[in-house]
């Protein structure tokens, strides 16, 4: 699955998206997040604070129990600000 | 009809353009958002906007589809900056064209609260003290979320 890190999270990861194929215990986004937080500590820092790290997954928002089967695509990043 | 743009737009052109061949519009209501030179003491030297390509014309259309369905809208435009924007530049501009005023004023209305919220941008500000990555506001979301008794009932 490609991860995707948008606007300061991308800072913490070093990375602007990745290839990567979780372990089978991985099945829905707080399980990735907390996959992710050993493979890239500075964003896993900040995955404890409410709110701070938002989700989509197959470019659709997505919660901590939204389920990754089938996904291609999860890209994480903190609340928007356009407009 | 969404627009997302990596260099400078003309408003006043894209306004003069909208619904021009059609008389059955009574009125058009925009709102054009624009870079501040300034926030709080805090000297505003750009403005970096990032957003999420695919997701963020996804998004953008579905906020459009759904100002559609709550308003009987003849036309509705919403142009989208991303990239680095200097004070005084255009981010964005939201058109709304209806028969009557009250219809295209609350789309507007409307559309630019959602997409504040909705839409995957992120504003980088370049400042006199070093760039920073812009806080989501709690005004922002009380200002859209106004809208959302209405999606409920």
């Amino acid at each position: 699955m490609k991860l995707r890190y948008f606007a300061w999270l991308r800072q913490r990861t070093g990375l602007a998206e990745e290839e990567v194929e979780p372990p089978p215990e991985v099945h829905c986004v707080a399980d990735l997040k907390h996959w992710l937080a050993d493979r890239h500590p500075r964003f896993g820092e900040v995955l404890a604070a409410p709110g701070v790290v938002r989700c989509a997954v197959d470019q659709e928002y997505a919660e901590d129990d939204t389920p990754l089967e089938g996904a291609r695509e999860v890209a994480f990043f903190p609340p928007v600000t356009g407009g | 009809m969404i627009r997302l743009l990596g260099e400078p737009f003309d408003p006043a052109a894209e306004i003069a353009r909208f619904t021009t061949d059609r008389q059955d519009v009574g009125g058009i209501a925009t709102f054009l958002g624009r870079v501040r030179d300034r926030v709080g003491e805090l000297r505003i030297r750009a403005l970096t906007l990032e957003h999420y390509p695919g997701m963020t014309e996804r998004k953008l259309a579905e906020i459009e589809a759904e100002a559609r369905r709550r308003w009987p809208l003849q036309d509705c435009l919403v142009i989208h900056r991303y990239g680095r924007m200097e004070p005084g530049e255009p981010i964005v501009l939201v058109a709304t064209a209806s028969a009557h005023r009250a219809a295209a004023l609350e789309a507007c209305a409307f559309l630019i609260d959602w997409l504040k919220t909705k839409a995957p941008f992120w504003k980088l500000e370049e400042t006199d003290r070093g760039a920073r990555w812009v806080e989501a506001r709690e005004s922002d979301d009380a200002a859209a979320a106004r809208w959302e008794k209405e999606t409920a009932g």
